[in-house]
């Protein structure tokens, strides 16, 4: 039973993660709530239901046509928020901290409904992506479903955590985030650093919603909302700003939703509250986050 | 224009129009839109509310729909058990300020997008804490009330009279809102929002004065949230969702935050234009409502920060 949970915790963990890592680069670089990233994550999805009906003529079924499936996405997704950088944030980006932050709020709502207008008003089944077996890991049932997340999910990680710290573009980046005008100053064009991070942020994203699609086999145009806000408290858990720290908060938050579902009477019914609790919580306690440096507010 | 708004007549002008639109209505046939109207009106009431937080103190807010469920909640209850509905309106204000002055003085030294977070997940607790506590709600099945018909004198209709009675709201709110506007506190919310370290330095109190606009915007929510329940006689956790908050920020920034005249107009342009659309065109309408919400957000950020009706200090401030 407890193995069991920690299987689901770690697959719903490893999604978490992966959205919390597309706030926390933005909000490195912007110090800027990225809202719109929720509809970033349902239109991965939604790309992805497209392209599974196009892509097994091309690269078959099989592992090779799920990858195809998830690199296009994840593509397809990041371009998505790096148009919505362009034409919502960049314009704005010298005025006030709450214009960037209303026009986020628009554009999740333009996308949101625009799905709803013209794609879909229901929930639609998401095909699975290869044959789901079970296999029995120390006693724990867990789907080949869970392996392919959970992999996945790790091996992003790993790319972002090697593009970020090991690249001349991932170092430009960490430049950006130290401080953007000084950066500006050793010669890095900072747009095309900002517009990188969105482009990086956005994929993730899209991965994300590919991976939340799968795991509960159908998507709808509101499906954005809830991961969305949970996986921001899971990048301020750990620390906004901070790349361990929103992998690290992800995964807390996907442990403590499952085990309040196992082990809280009623648990299931209130896990949301929980989770916004404990982001209210943190904030209040540790603003900072878990990994967080303490930054004093720029004036 | 301008000198329309400046006139001193023109409020009462408009309240005089207004309160005589029900007749309006029933000559053209329309009484649809005296529902419409009273709608219109209760969201005039949020925007005044949120006017505090968002225009004056500048804090930014994506749960105050919770403030109107608490009054909405607050009143069903207290009038299932029998308690007088004049009264149970005011406990309603009571209890949305309590609530609303219990999460300030928690939450208000955040800062401006945390805050904003963390509204948005206050406003989700609340609505699924209504959802999930049967034994107070009825959870999503609902409350149903009594009725409660206070200006059957006036008219046999019970959307006219809570047209009327939500007008007579949204007048005092307005006057409320002008008279703290023009005083010492009105003067201090400006000083915050210009720059608060200033302010500081000139001896505001910045985080008493915060946390007051922040209360005060629930003593609005708390009343239309009662009045709206006394209406519909029926209160349910769907009505209290994260998009109508959404819904009450658009109306202000659309209007111009910090102006009384422009938060009236963002509410009558926003809440009022799909039921008439709908009525005109087609019931294909509502559904496109949200979409263009969001596109009024977007381009009224990108290219009139200021919103339809700014107040001329908030213009004078954006411009400089």
């Amino acid at each position: 039973m407890l193995i069991q949970q920690i299987v689901n915790g770690l697959t719903l963990g490893a999604i978490y993660s992966l959205i919390a890592l597309g706030y926390t680069l933005v909000y490195g670089i912007l110090t800027m709530i990225n809202f719109a990233h929720s509809e970033v994550l349902m239109l991965g999805a939604f790309m992805a239901l497209g392209l599974a009906a196009l892509l097994p003529a091309v690269f078959g079924t099989g592992l090779v046509g799920l990858a195809g499936m998830f690199i296009l996405s994840m593509a397809g997704a990041g371009l998505i928020n790096v148009i919505i950088e362009r034409l919502a944030y960049r314009p704005l980006r010298h005025i006030s901290r709450l214009a960037p932050l209303i026009s986020a709020i628009g554009v999740s709502i333009i996308l949101q409904n625009g799905v709803f207008l013209w794609v879909s008003t229901q929930s639609l089944r998401f095909p699975e992506p290869v044959v789901i077996d079970q296999v029995q890991v120390f006693g724990a049932t867990v789907s080949t479903l869970q392996i392919i997340i959970l992999a996945a999910a790790l091996i992003l990680m790993g790319l972002l955590h090697f593009f970020v710290e090991h690249t001349k573009l991932g170092k430009a980046m960490r430049a950006c985030s130290d401080d953007i005008q000084t950066a500006g100053l050793m010669g890095i064009n900072s747009d095309y650093i900002i517009a990188l991070t969105f482009f990086v942020g956005g994929a993730l994203g899209g991965a994300a919603g590919v991976l939340y699609g799968m795991n509960y086999g159908s998507i709808k145009y509101n499906l954005g909302f809830l991961p969305g806000a949970k996986a921001f408290t899971a990048a301020v858990l750990g620390g906004i700003g901070n790349i361990r720290g929103a992998v690290l908060g992800g995964f807390i938050l996907g442990f403590l939703e499952v085990l309040a579902s196992g082990y809280i009477p009623n648990g299931a019914q209130w896990r949301d509250v929980i989770a916004f609790t404990v982001l209210i919580i943190v904030l209040l306690v540790r603003p900072s986050g878990l990994l967080g440096e303490k930054i004093a507010e720029k004036v | 224009m301008k000198a329309l708004l400046r006139w001193r007549w023109t409020p009462w002008v408009a309240l005089a129009l207004a309160a005589a639109f029900p007749m309006f209505a029933s000559v053209l046939d329309a009484q649809y839109l005296v529902r419409v109207g009273g709608i219109i009106g209760l969201f005039m009431l949020l925007g005044l509310g949120l006017n505090f937080t968002l225009g004056y103190a500048g804090l930014f807010d994506l749960g105050f729909i919770a403030f109107y469920a608490i009054g909405a909640y607050t009143t069903a209850i207290a009038m299932r058990a029998g308690v007088p509905a004049p009264l149970a309106l005011g406990i309603s204000v009571i209890v949305a300020v309590a609530f609303r002055a219990l999460l300030g003085l928690t939450i208000l030294r955040l800062r401006g997008d945390y805050l904003a977070v963390v509204t948005m997940g206050f406003g989700e607790i609340a609505r699924l804490t209504i959802n999930n506590l049967d034994s107070l709600t009825n959870g999503p099945k609902g409350l149903q009330l009594a009725p409660w018909r206070p200006l059957s004198f006036v008219s046999a209709d019970p959307n006219t009279q809570y047209y009327l009675l939500i007008l007579g709201a949204v007048a005092l709110g307005c006057i409320a809102s002008n008279r703290l506007e023009d005083s010492r506190v009105g003067r201090a919310w400006i000083a915050i929002r210009e720059d608060e370290i200033a302010a500081r330095l000139s001896g505001i109190p910045v985080r008493h004065y915060k946390l007051l606009a922040f209360t005060l915007s629930a003593a609005f929510a708390g009343l239309a949230g009662g009045l709206f329940a006394q209406w519909e006689q029926f209160v349910t956790p769907e009505s209290f969702v994260f998009w109508e908050s959404i819904l009450v920020v658009s109306i202000v920034v659309l209007g111009g935050m910090g102006s009384i005249p422009g938060v009236l107009v963002g509410a009558l342009v926003l809440v009022g234009f799909p039921p008439i659309m709908q009525w005109k065109l087609s019931s294909e309408w509502i559904n496109y409502r949200y979409f263009f919400f969001g596109l009024i957000l977007v381009l009224v950020t990108l290219f009139r920060p200021q919103g339809i009706l700014p107040s001329s200090r908030r213009e004078a401030e954006l411009t400089s």
